[in-house]
């Protein structure tokens, strides 16, 4: 059985909406942060798939991935800064309930 | 180079003025700071004026003299293009004159004394830039720099409802920048040829003639709305009366005397100097417009009680006649809508200065409130009834000539809808009398009407000084007018005008 | 001509009056008084220089061989050019009208400065609260009034036009505490504005169609280059009215607009000569000091409409409608102000509405003249009776001002019998009413009579309506003479106070210009004012021809005035019940004419209930309430939708994501159907 482009693509496609999902429907934002993490897993995933059989023989994908994982850990870590200080503010980490800013 | 042309001091003079400002650190140093600037631009603009005599005896026929021109942004072609004819300088100096008796009219101003000047002085920037530019987006940019002082002139220093004024007044002006700004780049994208550069100088757009019919059909009465809503046509007019009523004694005074005529003279400067063919085929729907407004705001200022608001109402119909000369697309008539700009600018400001004074002394502005004030405060009611004699035409002073040299000019339209209008026109200097007297017999004349009033005191220094000056240039312009209508008339032989088929 | 002498003329009074007006409060009073009374009589002096050089140098720069006056320009300075043609000057010109009228205004302001230096202080010596500022507007107007009759076009007359109509604002209003005066004052302003407005159209029409402002260029000569539309000429006039057949001006609603400009210029002089129904003003008029109203009200001022069509008499007899419509305005006032007169109790109201029906019968004159009966002798008698009317009315105006001042009542019922204490002002009152009522050898009869003569030229029937006219006259002026003078004793209230004569200052006027009302009728008019110059008479025999008269016409009018006396006379010398008799036999017609036929309420009601709340108030609200209210409502709606759309602005992001998705899918639904 040939391992073919859509065993890849299918994969990150339900991870991509499973995120979405949680995305939308998780109120916790730890939760919201880990499904926005599983988008972006989906689209790296993607980044490499196409690289490596679109383009076999170049790397820009595979550099592409690297850079995302990179800017997402530096991301993941000022989400998470700014949930616990609101977390500190508030006592909680519903982003329904953070309303403050707006006003 | 940029400091030989004498016309950039005429924007250098406010800004040195603005740094002196920020450093002043007594109410003594800034009334200092702001007669040494207005005077040092009156005399600029007087010398100007007389070399300008000098340069056109010596036969130079440019349209515009002192011309000069600096790239400020190259891709869009914009200049800082400067340059002036007769009209610009007759504007030039009633601003400066006006700036000068402003600033005598708020010697006393409170609080903030700095800020207030500050703002006063920026706005007097963007007026005095606006009457030097030929280049329309400079010119577009000072009108704004010209503008937006007045909403915290307003709604700092001003009285009674002055929130909701400063914000209808701003607003209003802005709708009509809105309408100006599309008008004027549309104009940038027709001033050349296909395949030319485009240009926002105003002098080579003219040259170029090249904006189609059809769009000028457009773009006329974008500008033309546009300039007309500073220059309080009707229905655009109702800013006028809550903002004046609100305003405090100096920026009333620039705002009517000085920031109506920006409208007049855009009106005039870009859309009837740029788009003739325009002019003369809408022209009629303006005139409708402006010779209703020229009754309208007459019949209105009759029944009104506070004396700021009848003289805003005055002031509609004033303006109202100087756009109705313009449309009349002669020169005798342009002529006089020139001279009714500076008449009416000067009798204003003077009405406006005088009217602060008295309301800084009784308290209120109600002529039902107030009576006898000959008796109490004789200098002024003096000045108010000159001022009165001025706005209702009486030979001698200002008014007269100007509505004259207009009547006369819109007369010489022989057809049946251009008589109509100006004979409607010419009935308001009966109503004008009416409501002129009515003020003076309810206000100065007759028996005292609060005991109060008694113990008040007759003008100060800076006030007889403030006034004597209006006065002095209203009588200037009333007893010696052939000089002004000599200097504005040349200005309208470019052959601009004869396309046009004038006379 | 001496261009010195005639810029002094104007000079001097501008110069006191910016004099007296800048530095008058820190003079005292008697020299403000004497400064302008002196700067008037230079005035006087100079004024006469001229105006007998003119008449009787015999120069030929004013007088042809054949005894043709001429008009000569003195100077003519450029003011305001509005075009090529239309261009204002400021001038003098010196022609027959013009140079009468510089003897008759200097005569009277003399006599008027000199007089209120008596007049405007009480009985204790102390002057009057603004007597600096009186004599200033006094020179204000006088310059005024000169510049208005030498003007050399007929835009500097409406400037002076305007500009006596100013000082007479400031004069009427002069005591400005009493709401009176300051009423009037407004009123008498508004309704000449108004008059001005029909003017000033007049002239724009007049001056579209010649090309031309100028007054020598639209009588005399054609005017050259100018689109010409009536051509006028001395020598042609006879042949003008087959010109315009010929050349046919453009007509609006009928009639030429030849004849439109005519009318409205008329109605500019119907404002200003107080003419029906633009006469309410002059009434309230003299609510201002009695000298004002001697100068302005009765002898000079209020004679510029007469002066206006006068001068363009040329052009009015080219249009004999205009001329009809002058005389039908000028009859129906003068017998409308004689009615009005016979009932009034205050006598300078009577004198007031006298003023009218006398002005009345100089328009009558000129509007039944034509050049071809008599030589155009209405004109000839209109200014005539100009002239003999402003020295005989100015007298009666100062005389009943001598006698306010010694009473303190303008009322004649407070006066009644004072002939024993004011001898002076009695002998120059009865020859001022002798002069007025037309017995000869006094002034008014031979005016009178040379207009009586042009009416009958013309039609019997203005003949009749005028002499009855002058009957009326007879009798109202003798009913005042005798209500102060006889009727019974004066009834003295406090013995230290009896009425007397006044100071020389305020007699000495009185009895110069009752001297000049005894002679004045002699001046042989005929050969010095005339519609085109020529003499009337023989030129050679100046004197001879001394009284031209038409005893026919004379004998009658002598004979109605006389009756009018008569009845005065029985009526009123003795108290006696007849004139209540009379009254109250006549209600409704005594009540009509008591109340000047009601046209003041008419007045106030047209501006009060119409223009203010039926014009000024709606479109003030309007204003207010839609043109504002489209503004407000503007921002209204703008903020309203601004707070409507507010929600989709919620800041959850989740929500921004659900509305991303499903617009994405629907994006990518439609492109997906389309490519299908």
């Amino acid at each position: 059985m040939d391992l073919t482009v859509i065993w890849y693509i299918v994969p990150s496609l339900i991870m991509f909406c499973c995120g979405i999902y949680g995305f939308i429907t998780r109120k916790n934002m730890i939760a919201m942060l880990i499904s926005l993490e599983l988008m972006l897993n989906a689209v790296d995933i993607n980044f490499v798939v196409f690289n490596r059989y679109l383009f076999p023989g170049q790397l820009e994908g595979m550099f592409f991935t690297l850079f995302a994982i990179a800017i997402a850990a530096a991301e993941t870590a000022l989400a998470i800064a700014i949930i616990i200080n609101v977390y500190r503010w508030a006592k909680h980490i519903d982003a329904s309930d953070i309303t403050q800013m707006k006003h | 180079m940029l400091f030989c042309n004498p016309l950039i001091y005429f924007v250098v003079i406010p800004l040195v003025m603005l740094a002196c400002l920020a450093l002043c650190r007594n109410i003594k140093q800034i009334r200092a700071v702001a007669v040494v600037g207005s005077l040092a631009l009156t005399a600029l603009s007087i010398w100007l004026l007389c070399d300008y005599l000098a340069q056109r005896a010596a036969g130079v026929d440019a349209p515009m003299l002192f011309t000069g021109s600096w790239s400020w942004f190259g891709p869009l072609n914009i200049n800082l293009a400067v340059g002036v004819d007769g009209i610009s300088i007759a504007m030039l100096i009633l601003s400066s004159i006006i700036l000068l008796t402003g600033s005598f009219a708020s010697w006393k101003i409170e609080p903030h004394t700095k800020d207030f000047f500050l703002w006063l002085i920026l706005l007097s920037t963007g007026v005095f830039g606006f009457f030097i530019s030929i280049d329309l987006f400079t010119m577009f940019m000072f009108y704004e720099v010209a503008l937006i002082p007045m909403y915290l002139l307003i709604g700092v220093w001003g009285s009674g409802n002055k929130n909701y004024s400063a914000m209808k007044l701003t607003l209003m002006l802005m709708g009509g920048s809105a309408f100006l700004m599309l008008g004027l780049i549309g104009i940038y994208y027709h001033s050349a040829p296909a395949g030319q550069t485009l240009t926002w100088n105003l002098l080579e757009i003219a040259q170029n003639a090249s904006i189609e019919r059809g769009w000028q059909y457009f773009l006329f009465p974008m500008t033309f709305v546009g300039f007309g809503v500073l220059g309080a046509m009707f229905p655009f007019h109702t800013w006028s009366p809550d903002g004046h009523a609100s305003a405090p004694t100096a920026v009333s005074m620039l705002h009517a005397g000085v920031l109506m005529k920006l409208g007049g003279y855009g009106c005039f400067r870009v859309a009837i100097y740029l788009m003739p063919e325009a002019a003369q085929e809408l022209a009629w729907i303006f005139l409708i417009l402006t010779g209703v407004s020229v009754v309208y705001g007459a019949f209105s200022a009759c029944v009104q009680t506070d004396l700021k608001y009848i003289n805003a109402y005055s002031s509609v119909s004033h303006c109202g006649l100087v756009l109705f000369a313009i449309l009349m697309l002669n020169t005798t008539a342009m002529t006089g809508a020139i001279m009714q700009m500076l008449s009416h600018g000067l009798m204003t400001a003077l009405f406006f200065a005088l009217i602060g004074m008295i309301y800084g002394r009784t308290h209120t502005r109600d002529i039902r409130l107030m009576g006898g004030l000959m008796k109490i405060m004789p200098f002024l009611a003096v000045c108010y009834v000159i001022a009165g004699f001025a706005s209702l035409g009486l030979p001698g002073l200002s008014g007269f000539v100007a509505e004259m040299t207009i009547f006369v000019g819109s007369f010489e339209q022989s057809d049946f809808f251009h008589r109509a209008f100006t004979i409607v026109a010419c009935c308001s200097i009966v109503i004008t009398a009416v409501y002129i007297l009515r003020v003076v017999g309810k206000l100065l004349l007759g028996a005292v009407q609060d005991e109060h009033h008694l113990q008040l005191t007759d003008a100060t220094w800076w006030e007889r000084t403030s006034t004597v000056t209006l006065i002095l240039s209203v009588a200037a312009i009333g007893c010696f007018p052939n000089f002004f209508a000599d200097l504005i008339r040349f200005t309208f032989s470019p052959a601009i005008f004869a396309a046009l088929g004038m006379n | 001509m001496n261009t010195t002498i005639a810029i002094f003329i104007l000079a001097i009074p501008l110069f006191m009056f910016l004099l007296l007006g800048l530095c008058g409060k820190k003079m005292s009073h008697p020299l403000a008084g004497i400064l302008g009374t002196c700067g008037m009589g230079a005035v006087l002096v100079l004024s006469y220089i001229t105006a007998f050089t003119y008449f009787f140098s015999g120069s030929p720069e004013f007088i042809t061989e054949a005894g043709e006056r001429l008009q000569v320009v003195v100077f003519n300075q450029t003011w305001l050019q509005f075009t090529d043609t239309l261009i204002i000057k400021l001038g003098f010109l010196l022609d027959p009208i013009s140079a009468m009228m510089l003897i008759v205004i200097p005569t009277i302001s003399f006599m008027v400065h000199l007089y209120s230096l008596g007049y405007m202080r009480d009985h204790h010596g102390v002057y009057e609260h603004g007597f600096q500022r009186f004599y200033a507007f006094l020179s204000l107007f006088s310059f005024s009034m000169l510049g208005l009759v030498v003007a050399t076009n007929i835009f500097q007359m409406y400037i002076f036009w305007e500009l006596v109509g100013a000082s007479s604002y400031l004069l009427i209003g002069f005591y400005y505490k009493k709401p009176s005066a300051v009423s009037a004052s407004k009123k008498a302003f508004i309704v000449t504005r108004f008059a001005d407005l029909g003017f000033l159209i007049g002239i724009l029409i007049l001056s579209f169609y010649t090309g031309t402002f100028d007054f020598m260029q639209l009588t005399s000569t054609p005017v050259e280059g100018a689109q010409n539309i009536f051509h006028v000429s001395a020598d042609t006039a006879m042949g003008v009215k087959e010109w315009i057949a010929a050349n046919p001006a453009p007509t609006f609603m009928g009639a030429s607009v030849l004849t439109w400009a005519l009318v409205l210029i008329f109605m500019g002089g119907m404002g200003k000569s107080a003419m029906m129904p633009l006469h309410i003003w002059l009434p309230d008029a003299m609510e201002g000091p009695t000298p004002v109203s001697a100068l302005i009200h009765a002898a000079t001022m209020v004679v510029a409409g007469v002066y206006l069509v006068a001068r363009l008499f040329p052009l009015y007899i080219m249009e004999e409608a205009a001329l009809n419509f002058i005389t039908v305005v000028g009859a129906v006032t003068a017998f409308y102000a004689a009615m009005v007169a016979c009932t009034q109790v205050d006598i300078k109201r009577v004198l007031a509405f006298s003023t009218i029906s006398q002005i009345a019968f100089m328009m009558v004159s000129l509007g039944v003249a034509r050049p071809d009966f008599h030589h155009g002798i209405g004109y000839m008698a209109s200014m005539f009776h100009l002239f003999t009317h402003a020295m005989f009315k100015a007298l009666l105006f100062l005389g009943a001002g001598a006698l306010i001042h010694a009473i303190g009542s303008n009322d004649y019922t407070a006066m009644h019998g004072l002939r024993k204490y004011m001898p002076i002002t009695h002998i120059t009152f009865l020859i001022g009413c002798l002069a007025i009522a037309g017995i000869i050898p006094f002034a008014g009869f031979f005016s009178k009579d040379e207009i009586l003569t042009a009416c009958f030229g013309n039609s019997v029937v203005w003949y009749v309506i005028m002499s009855c006219v002058a009957g009326l006259t007879a009798f109202y002026m003798f009913r005042l003479y005798y209500l102060i003078f006889w009727w019974k004793e004066h009834k003295i209230h406090d013995p230290h106070h009896t009425p007397h004569d006044q100071p020389w200052t305020m007699t000495l006027p009185l009895v110069i210009l009752a001297a000049i009302s005894c002679v004045a009728g002699f001046v042989p008019f005929g050969n010095l004012v005339t519609w085109n110059g020529e003499p009337m008479f023989d030129h050679a025999n100046f004197w001879t021809n001394l009284v031209h008269l038409d005893w026919g016409v004379a004998g009658i009018s002598l004979g109605v005035s006389v009756i009018g006396i008569a009845l005065a006379t029985v009526m009123y010398r003795k108290e006696n019940p007849l004139p209540d008799k009379l009254s109250n036999a006549l209600p409704t017609l005594w009540d009509w004419c008591y109340h000047r036929f009601y046209w003041d309420e008419l007045y106030m009601f047209v501006t009060h209930k119409i223009i203010f709340n039926c014009i000024s108030r709606p479109i003030a609200w309007f204003d207010r309430h839609i043109i504002d209210g489209a503004m407000d409502g503007l921002a209204y709606v703008t903020n309203k939708a601004s707070y409507a759309i507010k929600g989709l602005q919620s800041g959850k992001v989740q929500m921004y994501v659900w509305i991303y998705l499903i617009g994405a899918l629907l994006l990518g639904l439609i492109t997906g159907l389309c490519l299908m």
